[in-house]
């Protein structure tokens, strides 16, 4: 979790990803960092994240995207 | 000869009044219903006493946006739209070179509107579009229009921090639409998916060929451009058949590999523009759409959206780039070197342009103007104007036109065109920065800030937000003891570019 939350951080240094829970609803995040954050959670935790799962509900929260993350670790 | 874009509306709306000339995923307005309330507000706001004056237009991405933008031509007046989620620094910076005395507004901003440092009136469109439509009135605005009169001004990112509007008239519309519609053969069957926002020229490759050829403009919701399968499946619900995209569009439903679980069926032509399309994506494109057209297309704003045009004819490898190709029917470009005379065959030069298409110019900025409008240093003998665009470019072997890169510190992110000086302006106002200075990270397509001063990172992101539009937010930004300086004292962009590769 403290590896996504770095990874978080440098993209928005000024949001708290430990409590946004509204990332995609509240527009914090765009596409730009949708494509970004998926090269990085592949080269961090290689982890491919597939068409499929990119849906809002993953990516509203770090917890919701560290979730996904161990969801397809495990697979 | 057509001489005002209207004309486009006024030829369509009797012959198919009930079709759909503009909708979102809800709902859609019909060629008369565009007619009718786009004459409503034309007629409107000629009762509020304007005429040839900007008309700021600050509403979401709605059909209704464009038909706010048909009325304002209507009233002889000239559209100006503005990002909805523009910070208000910045809409206020714009205003100072406007100074506007109308703006229209949907009940989702004009609370928004209420709050800006505007000495104008605001309008609701749901009450101006009821207005009783003054035909005598138009008629009167109609026959003192000429096709040199303007209808928009965009405004883009300027290096000295302070936004450039620039400024189109019917002539250079039509041109680039006539020709734009001949090379991408639209019909009446077209139904454009739109992805561009509406607040710049890029737009105008749906709005005005719907409007001539009677097609329909589907404007795609923005969230689904995060979420490629979602995305595909509108294309596919709305039976979308043509899209005129940034590459980064394009190359986030490839990339995801998403052609493996949905095919955009319908797509028959995909016009690209704004980045150059990584040739690893246009493989994917092309393996799942192998009927389909393909064409890559160039322009800057100030030469009315798109000046050159290359529909993909051959195979590409990866390490080659898709060409620019030619100009369209009544451009001309021309390649000029630092001596301001044509380079040998093959050499580089600045792609300059000649032609109808050339907008007006930078809005109460003639210094601006000046620069980059100039007369072709090739004629002494007579006034002609060329566009500088600032982008270096050089033929193939093929005879085809190649970009190459830039002369300044302008570059492309995620289909937007932004000046890095813009940024560094806003950064170095924060009163805790010393220096600040932005790169571009070519192979990540990211904006790397640094800066010296006594702020974490995390408070100039914050100050930034509040300052700039979202996408020029820099996507790393890194706080530095000192800048490293060359013997000149200027900021050694080429060192950070070093430190910053090495420490991705």
């Amino acid at each position: 979790m403290e590896q996504l939350l770095n990874i978080l951080a440098e993209l928005h240094p000024d949001v708290d990803f430990k409590t946004e829970e509204q990332l995609i609803d509240n527009k914090i995040l765009d596409s730009f960092d949708i494509v970004t954050l998926v090269a990085e959670i592949d080269a961090e935790f290689d982890v491919a994240i597939p068409a499929e799962e990119l849906v809002p509900e993953n990516f509203n929260s770090a917890k919701a995207l560290y979730a996904l993350i161990e969801r397809l670790m495990e697979e | 000869m057509l001489t005002n874009v209207l004309e486009y509306l006024e030829q369509t709306a009797p012959r198919l009044p009930d079709k759909i000339a503009f909708a979102n995923e809800e709902m859609g307005l019909s060629f008369q219903e565009v007619s009718q309330q786009a004459r409503a507000i034309g007629s409107f706001l000629h009762g509020q006493g304007l005429y040839k004056k900007p008309v700021v237009v600050f509403m979401k991405k709605h059909p209704k946006t464009i038909v706010a933008f048909l009325g304002t031509i209507y009233s002889g007046c000239y559209y100006v739209p503005l990002d909805e989620e523009m910070p208000r620094h910045r809409i206020e910076l714009i205003f100072q070179t406007l100074q506007p005395e109308a703006m229209i507004c949907d009940d989702t901003t004009a609370a928004l509107a209420q709050e800006f440092d505007f000495g104008g009136k605001v309008y609701l469109y749901d009450a101006i579009c009821q207005t009783p439509v003054d035909d005598q009135a138009l008629a009167m605005i109609r026959s003192k229009q000429i096709d040199t009169d303007p209808i928009y001004i965009v405004f883009t990112s300027g290096s000295t921090g302070i936004p450039k509007g620039v400024m189109a008239c019917h002539r250079s519309v039509l041109d680039y639409i006539e020709h734009l519609s001949e090379v991408l053969r639209f019909d009446e069957d077209t139904v454009f998916g739109n992805q561009t926002p509406l607040y710049f020229d890029a737009c105008l490759k749906e709005i005005y060929p719907t409007l001539k050829f009677g097609a329909t403009t589907y404007i795609v919701p923005k969230q689904l451009f995060m979420f490629p399968i979602k995305l595909v499946e509108f294309l596919n619900q709305f039976k979308i058949n043509t899209v005129c995209w940034v590459v980064s569009a394009l190359t986030m439903i490839s990339s995801f590999r998403t052609f493996e679980k949905v095919i955009p069926e319908h797509l028959r032509t995909i016009a690209f523009a704004s980045e150059v399309f990584p040739i690893k994506q246009f493989h994917l494109w092309k393996a799942a759409l192998p009927n389909a057209r393909f064409i890559n297309l160039y322009g800057p704003t100030e030469v009315t959206g798109i000046c050159c045009y290359y529909e993909v004819d051959r195979e590409f490898s990866l390490e080659e780039s898709l060409p620019i190709g030619r100009p369209f029917k009544n451009t001309d470009i021309i390649l000029l070197d630092e001596n301001d005379k044509e380079p040998a065959p093959g050499e580089q030069g600045e792609i300059c342009v000649r032609g109808t298409s050339l907008t007006l110019g930078y809005y109460r900025n003639p210094e601006k103007t000046n620069e980059a409008f100039v007369q072709n240093p090739l004629n002494d003998m007579y006034p002609e104007l060329i566009y500088r665009t600032g982008d270096l470019g050089k033929y193939n072997e093929r005879g085809e036109l190649v970009f190459l890169s830039r002369k300044d510190f302008q570059i492309k992110h995620m289909g937007h065109r932004i000046e890095l000086g813009e940024i560094e302006v806003i950064v170095n106002m924060h009163p805790d920065v010393s220096t600040a200075c932005c790169l571009f990270d070519n192979e990540k397509k990211k904006i790397v800030l640094y800066y010296v001063g006594q702020v974490d990172s995390k408070d100039v992101a914050t100050y930034i937000k509040e300052k700039l539009p979202r996408y020029m937010v820099p996507n790393v930004i890194r706080q530095l003891e000192q800048m490293p300086l060359t013997p000149n004292g200027k900021i050694n962009r080429n060192l950070l570019k070093e430190q910053y590769a090495q420490n991705k």
